[in-house]
C-alpha cells in the first residue's frame, strides 16, 4: 500500500447491499459495530428490489387483478376490454413501488448509521478490500460479509446477445410488449413473467426442457397451476430443449430440439441463477468458491476465512431472499460474538402465479423417496366455503406429518392466497407443532386457512 | 508438542484485559503473526497475533471475559516452523508457569459445553426456535436433551434443567484450569432511569488502581441509586437540648452495665421516633404509586445504620414502640454484633418501617442521609455537644443534639416533616415522656 492511500477502517464491511447484505448490515449496526456497505449500485435491496422479487410481484398484481376482471364475467360482472397504459405500469412500478422502497432502506441506513460506499468490492486480503468504481477507496475490516447474491444464467449452449433476448432483469423493464413471446424455462420465474406478458396480452409459448412445470415441487400442487397455464399460453413445450436462437430481422427464430423453428418477436431466458463470487479477489482470502461458484459456510454463516463471512444466494440454494435476510441476522451476531446460528427448519418458497404454489418442509415426493414414515392429508379446497364464494375452488392444501408424533414435517398448498397461507405452515414445522395443534387451533370462518386446520383434522382421525 | 499461550504483559502497568473478540476457533491453523483475539484494557482495543504457527488445539476464554496477565488465553499445538521458543510480545513466559497439558484438557468439558458449537445430530429437534436459541444461549447441545413433551418435544424447562441452572453462555467465565488466576468477571450495575455518561479515561492524567466492587457494595450502590433517583428528597433539620436525658443516660451507665447492658444515645433516638411516628402515621409507611395509595403500617419497626469495615447494614428491631428501653438497648447491641460478625439473618435485615442512622459517635455536626427505600423518611443524629444557650436571659451550657429529619416529599410536606421532626425533639427534650407514653 502506498502511503497516503486513502484507508478506512471498520468493524465490519459487507459485500452486496441486497435483502442479505442490508440485514446484516443493520443488525451489525443495531450491535454497536461500525458497518459500511459496499454496493455496485451504491443502494440498498439488490436484485430483489430493483430487479426481482418487488417489481415482479407489483406486475403480478396487475396480472391478478386483470384476472378477477376477467373472471368477473361468470359472476355477471362486465368491465369491458382492459386498456393498459404501459407507461403509466412503469412509473407506478419504479416510483410508487421500487422508489418508495428504497428510500425507506435508504432511511433506515441513514437512521442506524450504517454507511453505503458506491462501488464494486473486491478483496485484497483477509483484512481489506478494494473498492473500484464510483468512490475508490480501501477499506480496512475486522470482518467481511460477501452477499454478492446471484444474477440470471446464460442459456446453456445457445446464447444469443440481441435486445430481443432478454433475462428476468430485462423482462420486468417492460420496454415493449412483444405480440409472441417465448419463455425458455418453466420454474417459478419463468412461469410468473409468462403470465405478467399474457396479461398484458402477449401471446406466450413455454419450453421446459423437463418433463413437468416447476421440476421438484409435488405433481399435485402444480397441476391446478398447469392445467391454469395451459388455457393462458398459446402453447407450453415439456421435455424441450432450445438447442438454438438466430435474430432474423425483427424477430427471433428458435430451434425446438432437432424439429421445428418458430419464430418471436422477443425471448426470455428463465433458466435459473448462478451465484456471483468470480471477480471478487477471492482468490487473496482463504475462501475457495466450489465449482458452481457456492461459498461453503457453516452455521454461523463463517466462511473458511476467520475474518469473512457469506450470506444469501453466493452460499447456495434455495435461492431467496427470506434465507439470505436471516442468514444476515445470524451472521452479525456471531459477529458481535453471539451465540447465533442458521439452524432454521424451513425456507418456505413461493411461486406467485396464478394460482399460487407454495410449499415448504418436507414435500411427499421427498418423503417417499426417503422412504419417511410420514401420514398425509390432503384437503380439495372444492369443500371450503371460502373458496366457493371466491369462485376458486380448484386449491389443495396438503399437510405431510410423521407416521408416530403426529409431527407437522411439511406444507404444500396451491389455490390463491398460497402464499400468504403458507406462513401458518411454516411456523408449525419450525415450531414442531403437531396436526393437533393445527386442528385445534381455532382458523377464522370462512376463510381459505380453514383449509390447513381441515386438513390437519383429517390425521386425527382413526386409521 | 502443545503450548499454552498466556496474556501478555500489555505494558504501562495495565494487569487486565477484557476479551472482546475471539478470532479463531479450536481445529483453526493460524499463521504466525495471525490475529487471534481481539482484547480491551482500560486504555484501548489491542489485537493479539499469535506467536506460534500451528493448530489451535484449546480456546480458553471467550468474549466478555476479563483476564488477568499470565492467564492461558489458548493452547497451541504447534506445528513445524513456528518460533517455538520465541515468546509473544514481550512477555515472561517463566513468570506465569504454563500449565501442564493433561490439567488443560480436564476441563474440557466445561469449555465445549458453554461454548457456541454447532448443533449436532442429525434431523430438526422438535423444539421452538426460540427454545433452539436458547439452548444455545445456555450453551446446551439441544441435541442430548431429552424432550418431556409429546412425542419428544424440548421445552425451556427441559433445557434450563439440562443447564443445571446455568447463567448464559455470554455471561459466564469459562473454567480457567491451571491459570494463575480465576477470571474476573465484570459486571454492570442495574441501571436505574438516566444512564451515566462514558467516563474518561483517568490514566491521562496519572496512574489509576481499579478495583471490583464487593458484593455488599453493589447492593449499596444500587440501593441508594435507587432511592436518590427515585424519591424527591426533602430535609428538616432541628436541635434538641438533651442535657436532662444525657444525664439520665450517664446515672443510668453503671447499672446498666450491670445488667450486661451498655446504654446508648441509640436506643433513645429508637424509642422517641417510635413514639412520634404513632402520631404521625404517614412516616411509617411507604407510597405505592402504581396503585397510588400510601401504605400504612401498623406496625413499628425500626431500622438501624451500622457501620461495619465491609460497609452501611441496616438491621431492624422489631415492635421498637411496645419495648421496654432496656430490653430495646440489649437487642440493638446483640443485633450490632451480629451484623459486625457477619452473622445476621435475612430475617434481621428486612422489613423496616423507618431508619435511625446515628453518626454521632464519627463527629461532625449534620448529615443528610439517603432515605432506605421503600421507607419514606429517615432520622440522622450528629454528635451532641455542650453549647451556650440562652436561657432566662442567661447564657448557659446545654447539651444540644442536631438531627436531620429526610423524608419523602410525594408523601409529606414541609411542615408535616418540621412537625414530625418537633415530635421526636420534644421526647427526646422531655425524657419522662418515653416512660410515660408506655
Amino acid at each position: 500500500m502506498v502511503m497516503g492511500d486513502l484507508v478506512r477502517e471498520v468493524d465490519v464491511a459487507v459485500v452486496g447491499g441486497g435483502p442479505g447484505g442490508y440485514s446484516a448490515a443493520f443488525r451489525c449496526a443495531e450491535l454497536g459495530l461500525e458497518t459500511v456497505v459496499v454496493d455496485a449500485g451504491r443502494r440498498l435491496g439488490g436484485a430483489c428490489l430493483w430487479e426481482g422479487c418487488i417489481p415482479s410481484k407489483a406486475l403480478l398484481h396487475v396480472s391478478a387483478v386483470l384476472g378477477e376482471v376477467e373472471r368477473a364475467k361468470e359472476f355477471g360482472v362486465d368491465f369491458g376490454e382492459p386498456r393498459i397504459a404501459l407507461d403509466a405500469l412503469r412509473k407506478w412500478k419504479a416510483e410508487r413501488v421500487v422508489g418508495k422502497l428504497a428510500r425507506g432502506l435508504a432511511g433506515v441506513a441513514k437512521a442506524k448509521g450504517v454507511e453505503i460506499v458506491g462501488g464494486r468490492g473486491v478483496f485484497e486480503e483477509s483484512r481489506a478490500l478494494r473498492v473500484e468504481g464510483d468512490e475508490p477507496q480501501k477499506i480496512r475490516f475486522k470482518h467481511a460479509v460477501v452477499a454478492t447474491g446471484s444474477a440470471p444464467s446464460p442459456l446453456p449452449g445457445a446464447a444469443l446477445a440481441s435486445d430481443r433476448v432478454m433475462d428476468s432483469t430485462g423482462a420486468l423493464e417492460l420496454s415493449d410488449l412483444p405480440e409472441r413471446l417465448l419463455v425458455i424455462g418453466g420454474g417459478y420465474i419463468g412461469l410468473e413473467l409468462g403470465q405478467v406478458y399474457t396479461a398484458l396480452g402477449s401471446k406466450v409459448t413455454l419450453v421446459e426442457m423437463t418433463d413437468g412445470l416447476l421440476p421438484g415441487v409435488d405433481r399435485d400442487l402444480v397441476q391446478p397451476l398447469a392445467r391454469h397455464c395451459e388455457k393462458l399460453f398459446v402453447k407450453i413445450r415439456l421435455g424441450t430443449k432450445v438447442t438454438s436462437l438466430h435474430e432474423q430481422g425483427l424477430q427471433i427464430e428458435a430451434r425446438f430440439g432437432e424439429g421445428d423453428t418458430v419464430a418471436f418477436d422477443r425471448v426470455l431466458v428463465a433458466v435459473g441463477r448462478r451465484p456471483v463470487s468470480a471477480e471478487l479477489g477471492l482468490e487473496t482470502t482463504r475462501v475457495r468458491p466450489d465449482a458452481h461458484g457456492f461459498v461453503a459456510v457453516d452455521e454461523r454463516c463463517h466462511t473458511a476465512d476467520p475474518r469473512i463471512w457469506a450470506v444469501g444466494d453466493v452460499t447456495g440454494e434455495p435461492m431467496l431472499a427470506h434465507r439470505a435476510m436471516r442468514q444476515g441476522k445470524v451472521a452479525a451476531e456471531a459477529i458481535a460474538g453471539r451465540p447465533a446460528a442458521f439452524d432454521t427448519v424451513v425456507v418456505p418458497a413461493v411461486v406467485f402465479t396464478d394460482p399460487e404454489v407454495a410449499w415448504c418442509g418436507l414435500t411427499e415426493s421427498q418423503a417417499l423417496r426417503e422412504g419417511r414414515r410420514v401420514r398425509i392429508a390432503k384437503f380439495q379446497w372444492a369443500a371450503s366455503g371460502r373458496a366457493a364464494t371466491l369462485g376458486r375452488s380448484d386449491g389443495l392444501t396438503k399437510l405431510i406429518a410423521d407416521a408416530d408424533t403426529g409431527r407437522v414435517l411439511g406444507v404444500g398448498i396451491v389455490g390463491p392466497g398460497a402464499g400468504e397461507l403458507i406462513a401458518e405452515g411454516a411456523l408449525a414445522v419450525e415450531a414442531a407443532l403437531t396436526a393437533e395443534d393445527l386442528a385445534m387451533t381455532i382458523h377464522t370462518h370462512p376463510t381459505l386457512s380453514e383449509t390447513l386446520m381441515e386438513a390437519a383434522e383429517t390425521l386425527l382421525r382413526p386409521t | 508438542m502443545s503450548r499454552p499461550f498466556t496474556l501478555p504483559d500489555l505494558g504501562e502497568g495495565l494487569t487486565e484485559a477484557e476479551i472482546v473478540k475471539v478470532l479463531v476457533q479450536e481445529g483453526d491453523r493460524v499463521q504466525e503473526d495471525a490475529p487471534l483475539l481481539e482484547v480491551e484494557t482500560d486504555k484501548a482495543t489491542v489485537e493479539i497475533p499469535s506467536p506460534v504457527t500451528g493448530r489451535v488445539a484449546k480456546v480458553h476464554v471467550q468474549p466478555g471475559q476479563t483476564v488477568k496477565v499470565g492467564a492461558v488465553l489458548v493452547t497451541f499445538e504447534e506445528e513445524a516452523g513456528g518460533r517455538g521458543s520465541t515468546p509473544p510480545l514481550g512477555t515472561t513466559l517463566a513468570r506465569s508457569a504454563p500449565p501442564a497439558p493433561d490439567v488443560v484438557s480436564a476441563g474440557q468439558h466445561t469449555l465445549e459445553s458453554t461454548a457456541a458449537a454447532p448443533a449436532r445430530g442429525s434431523g430438526p429437534v422438535a423444539a421452538t426456535p426460540a427454545t433452539r436459541r436458547l439452548a444455545r444461549e445456555l450453551g446446551v447441545d439441544i441435541h442430548t436433551v431429552r424432550g418431556t413433551g409429546q412425542g419428544g418435544r424440548v421445552s425451556d424447562d427441559d433445557i434450563r434443567a439440562a443447564a443445571g441452572g446455568r447463567p448464559p453462555a455470554s455471561a459466564q467465565p469459562a473454567a480457567q484450569p491451571g491459570a494463575p488466576e480465576q477470571p474476573a468477571t465484570r459486571k454492570p450495575l442495574a441501571p436505574v432511569g438516566a444512564e451515566a455518561p462514558a467516563l474518561p479515561r483517568f490514566e491521562q492524567w496519572g496512574a489509576v488502581e481499579r478495583q471490583p466492587l464487593s458484593h455488599l457494595r453493589r447492593t449499596i450502590a444500587e440501593r441508594m441509586t435507587l432511592s436518590a433517583t427515585l424519591v424527591p428528597h426533602v430535609t428538616h433539620f432541628d436541635r434538641a437540648d438533651i442535657t436532662e436525658l444525657d444525664a439520665i443516660i450517664r446515672r443510668n451507665v453503671e447499672p446498666a452495665r450491670q445488667r450486661g447492658v451498655t446504654l446508648t444515645l441509640t436506643s433513645f433516638l429508637l424509642k422517641a421516633a417510635a413514639l412520634a411516628l404513632r402520631e404521625h402515621p404517614q412516616f411509617n409507611a411507604s407510597l405505592d404509586p402504581a396503585a397510588g395509595e400510601l401504605i400504612l403500617k401498623r406496625y413499628c419497626h425500626l431500622g438501624v445504620a451500622v457501620a461495619t469495615d465491609r460497609g452501611l447494614i441496616v438491621p431492624v428491631i422489631r415492635d421498637v414502640d411496645k419495648k421496654p428501653l432496656i430490653e430495646l438497648q440489649g437487642e440493638l447491641a446483640a443485633l450490632a454484633q451480629r451484623v459486625r460478625d457477619g452473622k445476621a439473618t435475612l430475617e434481621d435485615l428486612r422489613g423496616g418501617t423507618f431508619t435511625v442512622t446515628n453518626i454521632g459517635a464519627l463527629g461532625g455536626t449534620g448529615a443528610v442521609p439517603i432515605i432506605n427505600y421503600p421507607e419514606v423518611a429517615i432520622l440522622g443524629a450528629a454528635r451532641a455537644r455542650q453549647e451556650p444557650v440562652v436561657l432566662d436571659g442567661r447564657i448557659v451550657p446545654r447539651v444540644l443534639l442536631p438531627l436531620s429529619l429526610t423524608f419523602d416529599h410525594r408523601v409529606a410536606d414541609g411542615a408535616d416533616g418540621a412537625r414530625f421532626a418537633a415530635a421526636i425533639v420534644r421526647r427526646l427534650e422531655r425524657p419522662e415522656q418515653l416512660l410515660l407514653e408506655w
